[in-house]
Order: structure tokens, then sequence, then C-alpha cells
């Protein structure tokens, strides 16, 4: 993965000292909370219900063992113990002191790593498939571009104060795990006719209080290119995107606004003279540079048959139902990818204590060339596991509470924080996720039901990303009553829909039933082994809509 | 409020003219572009030095013709999460050229300078509170950047092509 | 400020964060905050609701103690200060799904 060098090591040093003399001057009164706000929200500080929250980038998702145990120490020595995974691939720390946190960002910078733009109306942390590197049909390894876009947009002069936050995701895979058309710039590698590589760039999708699926807005950027084509794209969303009204100044609005036809020609217009002007073309030696550093491991010849894994599966049923789920295929035969739910029965999506994160660091260290990936769905993954190791990586798992078998089961949701931490929150989405994944926490009924996506938000900011949950659960307020309203539909990756919303909003009470009543319905019309999404996308919200409410 | 240019304090020189004040038989003013547009021949014939001021929704597109007449350019944030002007900035520095003072007038933060200082201002219209020492914290927080901007200095990018060209060298 | 109370609501508390350490705290009658909600002063009506409002105001700006200072409405019980609205319940709590967490590990006299 990738390391930094004398400059990336020195900017991040100097960011800590930067933000060590905003608290002090802060705290000592010379700096109005107003004034100071800018600064910790460029910096990941929010404040939440109960305290401080600090965002850690962790950019598309990728850290080494050293690092997870740095992150494990930190939470242990500034924190409760215990981290928050989320929908970008971040951590979140949910008690840090303010006056603390120069000395933990000080000891983040000693393993390479910052809150640099992990809040504020800047360009966020960029995210990525993270099977990046070890997908059997990826293109190249995003994670190049990704860290290229990750230098390029720290501490951009004209970029760090948008309309509002900016987020860019890139897929090397025509499977999109890094759901690129909900996001203001997504990112699809794609190779050309003539066998080159070049990025198709999707502008304007996002979710929030008007979710819309991005444009396209370039077919075919070349490798050289990329920035200066992203520079255009902000430039004009910086120039014309709104400023008047908080909801409607996400780029999506601007795209909406003036047509999708209209912002591709303004870009294009902007392309050819950023491009002129050459400043922004990306070197092959730079290129190449950071590649070297995401170049695949040494991996031994192996095959992918390995019989004592399936001896170990027939006498293991724990063990044969996560190899059913947790598993995806890997490039490098005799090798796969594991996937580590972070959704145990009666917990929070995406939590994960310290002795959690040294635990995953240890296994990564020994059976995965001590590399972690995060992913966007709030869990974790080891990119490059040998066969043959996985009856050993499932038992250590499972001892430290990791090895639930649910990935990409209905029990592997998506959830904020929701009411119990967040400040703009409506309604609690980790106890509604909590008690769904109790009713249906029964592992065949799962695997019965298949593949489903349920996603909870606490309000319509939607960072449980519940307008593309097949189900998705939107927590609202009324007369600071918690309700809940209910979308079906969504999807996140390259068949990418919103949701439609099935009807009146359900009570804290009923949305649990709610939810069953939608499985059981599904259940009834599947044909064959349709999994939910197909069955919703044959038979339309009617069903749905007409059993639901008649049987409350 | 007081002026920083070129990092220290100095006495502005320029007359800031509201559109509804008559025009001074002499001296530098700086004119809204409303009133820039109705009273051009009349602004341009005048021997002393002009400026133009822009609100957040007026491009610096509309001006690019006449900056070899404009002695100064002064860019307004409404607020200081009003980041438009950076834009603006930008393009008038590198796209169209333009060498005359460009100065950042309205809510600008002292944690702002840096950014300021690399899409291209050079004069700023700060509050008494904001010392040359404060304004110089700013500025030099980083010693590098990773993007090339309005700045002269040589970015993370060419910084390592020169180590690398160095490196062959050897 | 955020909107936290009921309009026309009968008992309120001021409440705020802490500065240096973020943690909830409530104004108290002698003009100290404190991280109990039981140890609250509750106003009666909107003019003393304002008052207390502007008592606190003032341990934002120019006391710089804490931040986030706003009225929500609570009700007297037998058993106590009660939070009325699910928010202001869990913050004087702690998060619901981790009850091992926050004030009602440490404090007594917080509800759910
Ligand atoms: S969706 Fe709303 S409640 Fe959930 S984390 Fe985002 S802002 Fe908070």
């Amino acid at each position: 993965m990738y390391r930094y060098d004398e400059f990336d090591q020195q900017l991040v040093n100097e960011r800590v000292a930067q933000f060590r003399d905003q608290v002090t001057r802060r705290l000592a009164g010379e700096l109005s909370e107003d004034e100071f706000k800018m600064s910790r929200l460029m910096n990941g500080v929010y404040l939440q219900l109960h305290s401080y929250m600090l965002r850690i980038a962790i950019p598309y998702g990728t850290l080494s063992s050293r690092q997870v145990h740095k992150l494990a120490d930190i939470t242990r020595k500034y924190d409760k113990g215990y981290g928050h995974f989320t929908t970008r691939q971040n951590l979140q720390l949910n008690w840090p002191a303010l006056k603390d946190i120069p000395d933990l960002l000080a000891e983040l910078a000693s393993v390479e790593m910052h809150c640099i733009q992990t809040s504020g109306n800047c360009i966020r942390n960029t995210t990525s498939d993270h099977h990046a590197g070890a997908a059997p049909d990826e293109l190249e390894d995003p994670r190049v571009i990704c860290e290229v876009i990750r230098q390029w947009s720290t501490f951009h002069p004209e970029f760090s104060f948008l309309p509002r936050k900016f987020k860019i995701a890139v897929s090397a895979t025509e499977h999109d795990r890094a759901a690129i058309r909900v996001h203001d710039i997504g990112i699809q590698i794609v190779k050309n006719a003539a066998g080159e590589i070049g990025y198709e760039v999707w502008a304007g999708g996002g979710l929030g209080r008007t979710p819309i699926i991005g444009k396209k807005v370039g077919d075919f950027v070349p490798r050289e290119d990329l920035l200066a084509f992203l520079e255009s794209v902000l430039r004009v969303y910086n120039m014309f995107g709104r400023r008047d009204n908080l909801y409607k100044s996400r780029i999506k609005i601007l795209v909406h606004e003036v047509g999708a036809d209209e912002i591709r020609r303004q870009v294009a217009a902007e392309f050819k003279e950023v491009k002129a002007r050459g400043t922004l073309q990306l070197p092959e030696e730079e290129v190449a540079r950071i590649r070297k550093y995401f170049a695949p491991p040494e991996f031994e010849t192996l095959s992918d048959d390995v019989p004592e894994i399936n001896a170990a599966a027939a006498k293991d049923k724990g063990f044969a139902d996560w190899l059913k789920s947790n598993i995806s295929a890997h490039k490098q035969p005799g090798y796969t990818i594991v996937n580590i739910s972070l959704k145990p029965v009666g917990l929070t999506p995406g939590d994960c204590s310290a002795d959690q994160m040294d635990v995953v660091a240890d296994i990564a260290e020994k059976y995965a060339f001590s590399e972690i990936r995060v992913a966007h769905e709030q869990n974790l993954c080891l990119a490059h596991v040998r066969r043959k190791d996985l009856y050993e990586v499932y038992t250590a798992l499972k001892a430290a509470d990791l090895g639930t078998p649910n990935i990409g089961l209905i029990t592997d949701q998506i959830a904020c924080p929701g009411l119990d931490y967040c400040n703009l929150a409506n309604a609690r989405s980790i106890a509604i996720a909590q008690r769904l994944s109790e009713r249906f926490q029964d592992i065949e009924f799962q695997q019965k039901i298949g593949r489903l996506h349920l996603n909870t938000s606490g309000c319509i900011n939607a960072c449980g990303h519940h307008h593309v949950g097949h189900i998705g659960i939107l927590g609202v307020d009324k007369k600071g009553v918690e309700y809940y309203q209910v979308t079906l539909g969504g999807a996140a990756d390259e068949t990418a829909a919103i949701g439609d919303i099935v009807g009146p909003a359900f009570t804290e009470g009923e949305i649990v039933d709610a939810i069953d009543t939608i499985v059981k319905i599904y259940l009834d019309l599947r044909q064959g082994d349709e999994i939910f999404i197909d069955t919703y996308r044959r038979v339309g919200v009617q069903p749905f809509k007409d059993k639901l409410y008649a049987a409350h | 409020m007081q002026l920083i240019k070129d990092g220290a304090i100095i006495a502005d020189e320029w007359t800031a003219l509201a559109d509804e004040d008559a025009l001074p038989a002499t001296g530098p003013v700086i004119v809204s572009l409303d009133r820039f547009k109705l009273e051009q021949n009349l602004l341009l014939a005048r021997k002393d030095k002009l400026g133009i001021r822009l609100k957040s929704g007026e491009a610096p597109e509309q001006i690019k013709d006449f900056l070899d007449r404009l002695a100064l350019v002064a860019l307004e944030f409404p607020a200081y999460r009003n980041g438009r002007a950076f834009s603006y900035a930008y393009l008038l520095r590198e796209r169209y050229g333009f060498k005359g003072e460009l100065r950042a007038v309205g809510a600008v933060l002292r944690d702002q300078f840096n950014y300021l200082a690399r899409v291209g201002f050079d004069a700023y219209e700060v509050r008494d509170n904001i010392t040359p020492e404060i304004f110089k914290l700013s500025v030099s927080a980083f010693e590098h950047d990773y993007q090339p901007s309005a700045d002269s200095k040589p970015a993370v990018l060419s910084l390592r092509q020169r180590r690398l060209a160095a490196q062959k060298a050897t | 400020m955020a909107q936290h109370s009921r309009k026309g609501a009968q008992f309120q508390a001021v409440t705020a964060n802490r500065l240096l350490d973020g943690i909830v705290v409530y104004l108290t009658k002698n003009d100290d905050w404190s991280e109990s909600l039981q140890d609250a002063e509750v106003a009666e009506g909107k003019e003393a609701a304002d008052a207390l409002l502007a008592r606190g105001a003032l341990f934002f700006e120019p006391k710089n103690l804490v931040i986030d200072v706003y009225l929500f409405e609570v009700e007297q019980t037998d058993a106590g200060i009660r939070a009325s609205s699910v928010r202001e319940i869990i913050r004087q709590a702690g998060p619901t799904v981790r009850k091992d967490l926050g004030k009602q590990a440490e404090l007594d006299g917080v509800h759910a």
C-alpha cells in the first residue's frame, strides 16, 4: 500500500501543528466558536449529542496492520475503546475531548494517517472498491488513481470552500462495489478498443433530501487528463453551484437544474482551457511511482482446490455458513477475499472494539500481507488470504466475535449513528438495526431470503444510504416521537436505483414487524431463486403496499 | 478594517465608491461592476487608477477585456463559507493574466489566508485584530502544496519530478 | 439555534456541551454546570426560561466554558427531572444501544 514520502509526511505534520495552534487559540478564547468551527470541520471534528466526534480518514479504505494497531491504541487512550466504521470507509471516534485531539492527530501522523477534509465543504475522502487489487475482473487497481486524487484534492486552494461537501468514488470493475452513481463524482475505470485505460466520469449523483443517480459527463478521459477533467467539473460547480439553500447546494442540484447536456458542455469548455494550460497533466512517472506501492503481493503458486477446507466445513456448520457468504473470488488461484462482518446480532453495525482491531491486525499480519480494508457497507475485509488458511482465519475471527456469517444477507445492515449519537438525527437507526438483526438472526432463514440490502438512516441526510437499500428505512420525527418511513427497490451498484416510498411511516413499535411482513410478501412472490430486488423489479411496489397496509 | 498587502499593513490609497457617490476628479477609485458598465467611458478616461469590485455572482469573464486598464480587482466574500471568489481569483490570474492588485474583501478568516494567497490574492481587507504576524503564520502553515495554483511555488508534483531527475543524473 | 422545546412548554432547563471535552452539561441554580440533569435549574414559563437561557449564554460568550447553549423541555416528576423528547432523554443518559457508556453508566438519576 501507499507509503508517505517526505512531502506527504511534512504536510501532515504541518497540519497537526496548525490544528494544535487553532485548538490552543480556541481554548484561550482568542478564536470564537464561529471562526473555529470552520477549522475544526475541515479536520473532522464535529459536536455530536454526547461529546465531540472525530472522523479519521482512511483513504480508499486501505489500512496496514500497523495502522490498525495504532487505531486500537488511540481508541483506548483517547476514547472509550471502540470506533465506528462508516459508509465512507472512515473511522469515527465518539468521545474524544477537544483538548486531546492535537495529541491524537500527532499519533495518527506517526502512522501516516490524518483527519484532513473528513468534514467541511471540500473534497472528502475518495472511496473505492474494498476488493481493489484482488477482484478477478478488475481493469487496474483503482487505488492508484484514488491516491492521485487524494493528493490533488488535499488543501486544494480553490476547492476548499465549495457550496457543499464533495464526494468522489472510483470503481475498476463492472460490478460496482463503490456506489459510484450516487456520488458527486463517480469514476468508472474503462478500457477502450485500443486496450488503453481511461476513465468514465459520472457527476451529480447523491442521496440526501433529493436522491439522484449521476449523469455521465465524460466517456473516456485519458489518465494523463483525469485531474484536469476533475478540476473542470469542480470549477464549474464552485462557480455556478447554488449557495442560497443548504439543500440545493450539492452538484446534483446544479446538474439537475441546468441539465446534463449543458453541464457536459460547460465542463467540456472548461476542460479545453485547463488542458491547454497543461499544468495539471499527470506525469506517467508519478503514476508509476504510486503504482509501485500497490503492486500485488508475492503470491504463491497454489491451487483453488483445498480438500482440508471442505473437510472442515463438513464438520463445522458455522464455518460452512461463513464460507457461503463471507468469501469472494480472487484473481489469484489458491487465494480468496475474506469479508469480515461487523454486524453481529444485536450490536451496532460498523462498531469495532479496540481488542477486535488488534485481532484483525494480527490476523492480517499472519495471513493477509498485513493489509486490512474497510468496506463502505461498514465491514472489514482481508483482500488476499490463502484458501488453505481459511479455517484458521475463521477460527481466529470467530474467537473475537468477528465470525458472523452474514455478508450480503439481511442482517448485514448499513445503519448510520442516528439519534443514539448524531446531533442532526430525527430518530434512532442503530436501535432499529439491532432489533431487526435479532428478528432475522436465524442464519438458515437469512440464507433462504438470500442477498438483501437493508439500510437505515436516522434523518434525511441519508448517511445510512437508505435510498439505495433494497429495503430502506428512514427515521423521521413527528413532534418528538420517532417514526420510520420505508422505501423499496433501491440499489447502489451498476443497476443503481432510488427506492420507492411504500406508504405512511411506521412507529418504532411497528417497524420491525413491517419489515418482517415485507420479507414474507417477497418470499411468497419470488420465482425460483430470485433475490429480493429481482422480485421487486418484476412485481413493483403495489403488492407490497396492498399487503403491508392491509395487515396493519 | 485595515489593509494587508504583500504581508504588511499599509494605508489604503483607494477610495471605494458606493454607486450613489459622486466620482471624485482625481485619485484611485474602486467601483462596482454595475457602475463600471454605466460609466465605462467616463471612468476609463480618468488619468488615475481604476479598480472594479465584483460581487459573488459576477464572474470575472465580464471584465476580461478591460483588465489591462484596471489596476485593481476586488472580489467580495459575502460569507467565509462562500468560496466562489477562489475560482474567480484563479481565473483572473491564470487564465486572463491579470497582473494588478487582487484584493479580498468581506468575510475572510485568519485560517484562510493560505488558500487565498495561493489562488492569487495579494491584498486583503481584514479586521483590525489581524496582525502581519497572524497573516504570516497562516500563509506559511505549509511549506509545499500538492497541486499547482496561481502562486509561484512549485507543486509537490514538480518537486518529485525534480528529485527523480536529480536521481537519474547521479 | 436549534429548537428543542414545544411552543408553550411549561418547564424548561438549559443545556450545553462543555468546550474542553464536549460532555453534556446543565445549568444549575448557582450558575455552575453539572453533568447531571437532576442538578439543573428548572424554569417555569417563558419569561423565566428566557432569563435562564440568557444566564447560560454568558458561559458561551464571553466566558468560553461551553458551546451550543439551548433550552429544552422537561417534566417535574416524583422521580426527579425528566427530559421530554427522545433526543434529550438520550443526551442525559447516553446511547440507548450502549448502556455501558455515558452518564447512564456513571451517574445516578438518569432515566430512559
Ligand atoms: S443520516 Fe442523519 S442521523 Fe444519520 S448520521 Fe447522517 S446526519 Fe446523523
